[in-house]
Order: C-alpha cells, then structure tokens, then sequence
C-alpha cells in the first residue's frame, strides 16, 4: 500500500470513528460555538470593537475548539490499547500522522465555516476578500492540525496529557494565530494585497509542520 | 524492565519455525514481556533478540507485518463495528477486505459483524482480536492468555485456529495459566520463572501429540 493510501486508511478510520461517536458536533462544536458567543457577550458593550476584534476571537475560538479535537483524537487510541494495533499494523509511522492530521484538519476546517457564520452574525462583520480568506483559513487549519498531532503523540500515555498538550500547543502554533489573525482582519478591511504575506506565512509554517510531523511521528509513537 | 527492575534477565530461548510452544509461569514471570518484547512493542534494553530474521536491536518495526499479538486488550476502537475494526487492521496490514472477512467469518463472527466493539461482550471481543491476527496471515502468532474470557464453543474455535498454524505456515507463542487446556495444543512447553526460561524436561509429558502431526 501507498504512502496515500495508508494515510487515507487511517484519516478514514478517524473520521468514522467521529461520526459514529458525534462527539465533534455534541460536543466540540457547541463549546466553540459558545467561546464566539462568551466573546460576543464580553465586548458587547463597545459594538465597534466587536469587528475589529473579530478575526483574533475567531481563532482564539478555533485554537480552544481544536484543543478538544486533538485531545479525542488521540483518547480513542489510549482505548483498548489501540494505539499498540497501530504499532503493531505496520503502517508507515509518517502516514499515519497524515492520516490523523488530516482528519482534524476536516474536523476543524468544518468547525471554522460554522464558527465563521456565527461570528458574522454575531460580531457584525461585513466579509470580503473571500478567496485569501479560504486560502488563509485551509493554511492555518492545517499548521494547527499538524502542530497538534504531533503534540498530541508526545503527550499520549502520560498522566498530565490533558494540561500538557494546551501548553505545548498554544506556543507552537502562535505563527498559526497570529497569521491567521492578520490575514483575515487584512481581508476583512478590504485589503487583500495586504493579507496574502501572511497567507505565505500560514503556507510556510504548515509545510514544516507536516514535514516535521512525518518524520518524527513515527519514533515519537514507539515512544509513548 | 518494570521500573527499575529487569523482567527478563537471563532469557535463552530459541524457537523453530511451525512450533507452537507454550509459555507457563506464575503472574509476572514475565511471559507478557516476553510476547510484547518478540512483538516489538518493547525495546530490548540489553543482550540479544531476533525474530523472524529481524534483529530487534537494530529493527523492531521491520518483522510487524509478518506477526500478530493478541494480548489482553483487544487493540480495538470501541465506536468502529466488528467488521469496521478488522477490516481497518486487515488493509493497514497491507491484505484485502476479503482476507478480513473471511477471518470473520472463520471466527464465528457473522451474526455480530454490524455491532460496534463498545458493545461486545468479553468473549466476543477476544474472538475479535485474534480475527484481526488471522486476516493478517502471520508467519508468527503471539497469543497472551487467550483462552480468558471465551466460553466452550470459543475455546474450540481458538483450538482448531492454534492447531492448523503449523499447516497453515505459521509458529505460536502462547502464553497460559490454563496449562490442561493449552496443553492440549501445544507442542512444546516452556516455564519462565523470576525472568528466566526454562525448558520443560523432555518425557514429562510436556512434548504434546500434535508434534508428530505436523512434524
């Protein structure tokens, strides 16, 4: 089997899992949902604020969301010592980590375009500059799924993994946020020419992450 | 090593293609560690180990493919069905759906193919697992107490599985407190004591009938 295929076999699973259970749309989904409105009700008493602040709340929303989605990823592994079958499957370790990323990456880019209307109706945002917006959103989701895949390994089996993964994460990615952020208040103000630099960022940043991830993904999973 | 303390020390044990010995040993002796350790999962902290051709101080990934463990829990995802799960462990494996639902079938798995393993009672589970070992078609299979758990028509089919493995390619590790029971299928009898093997005496009615079946 293909590198490709191994990775489509395991995001597959993934996903399937996360149908099956409805966790991401129980559960992840309503908790991002309310951080945009926790916001929203914050600011509310400066109504201009509101938009201006908007593409930082969103992914400050999309980052504490994705926390959750990394967690489950790797907690269905923890069950039944899944994570040994993976081991023993002989599945490429590299493709594997795609194949988990990636199923967060949808998860979460699915969680973006409701959490995106929300803050449109919510905060008062008028959208433009549709095409960087997408392009930053996909380069963005996928630093952060990357990111947190492999933070998400490192911290499997250990004991303080549900308050070690927000610590390591939240640094790594703050390219991710901060990019993210910039180019959609840059797109939002009608600027495109102004957000696509930091688009280059995301695309950047997110190459490395899933460099670095396929290389060390494998031997981080013999570890844990 | 369990904590600082070695689980194996002193282990010499040697094992031919088509045999299918028995580990005996009181809880941890270290018949797990041993079975985890030829699987891979664990990384030999000192001496020497080669399974399958594969050094495993060099490689402890590169034998994978061509062995299956079936240990305590069942590697399994509790939201995937029964046939969800095997057929995942089968593809990953780099053998078709057909290979997994034959094993399915072979297990006696049919009826409950559609539920999903959270719901699986403890016996059925087992029966998962080593489907899952057989769609992988292992030239060596490591089986962890996997008489626990199954009830009389289990245990048969497990029998019959344990039995066909020399005709079928394959060398067995089976790890057992119910001695009576694996005996019946084994062909070799190895004690592990304080992380030591030691072979049990020939004549001592440890060399089973089934090694003139094969042999």
């Amino acid at each position: 089997m293909t590198f490709f295929k191994e990775a489509m076999l395991v995001a597959g699973k993934d996903l399937r899992i996360e149908r099956r259970s409805r966790v991401a749309l129980a559960q992840i989904l309503p908790f991002g949902g309310i951080v945009v409105v926790m916001f929203a009700f914050a600011l509310d008493a400066d109504r201009t604020s509101l938009p201006i602040a908007a593409p930082g709340l969103f992914w400050a929303a999309v980052f504490l969301a994705a926390l959750l989605a990394i967690g489950r990823s790797f907690t269905v592994e923890e069950a039944n010592r899944a994570r040994d079958g993976l081991r023993l499957s002989g599945l490429d370790g590299g493709a594997i980590f795609v194949g988990k990323a990636l199923a967060i990456a949808v998860e979460l880019f699915l969680l973006e375009v409701v959490l995106g209307a929300a803050v449109i109706a919510l905060y008062g945002v008028s959208v433009s500059g549709v095409l960087v917006l997408v392009c930053a959103a996909l380069a963005a989701t996928v630093g952060l799924a990357a990111t947190g895949t492999v933070y998400g390994v490192l911290a499997t089996g250990l004991r303080a993994r549900d308050t070690l993964v927000p610590l390591l994460v939240l640094p790594a990615v703050t390219p991710v946020m901060l990019g993210g952020s910039r180019a959609f208040a840059a797109a939002l103000q009608g600027s495109s020419s102004d957000a696509w630099p930091w688009v280059q960022l995301l695309v950047a940043f997110s190459v490395l992450a899933v460099a670095a991830g396929t290389m060390a993904f494998g031997p981080l999973l013999e570890e844990g | 090593m369990l904590g600082r303390f070695p689980a194996l020390a002193g282990a010499d044990l040697e094992v031919e293609a088509g045999e299918i010995v028995l580990l005996a040993g009181a809880n941890g002796a270290g018949k797990t560690t041993l079975l985890r350790l030829c699987a891979g999962l664990l990384p030999l902290r000192s001496g020497h180990a080669e399974v399958l051709g594969v050094d495993l101080a060099v490689d402890r990934r590169a034998m994978r493919r061509s062995l299956a463990l079936v240990g305590h829990e069942t590697f399994c995802y509790d939201d995937l069905t029964v046939q969800e799960n095997i057929r995942f462990a089968t593809r990953a494996a780099g053998r078709s759906v057909a290979d997994a639902d034959a094993a399915l079938e072979r297990l006696g798995l049919g009826r409950a193919a559609r539920v999903t393993h959270s719901r699986l009672s403890q016996g059925q589970r087992r029966r998962v697992a080593l489907a899952i070992a057989l769609a992988r078609d292992p030239r060596l299979l490591l089986l962890d107490e996997p008489h626990a758990g199954l009830d009389e028509q289990g245990r048969s089919v497990l029998d019959a599985v344990v039995r066909a493995a020399p005709s079928e390619g394959r060398t067995v590790l089976l790890a057992s407190h119910e001695l009576d029971v694996a005996r019946q299928v084994a062909t070799r009898e190895i004690r592990i004591a304080a992380g030591r093997v030691h072979e049990e005496p020939a004549g001592a009615g440890r060399t089973l009938p089934r090694a003139e079946a094969w042999a």
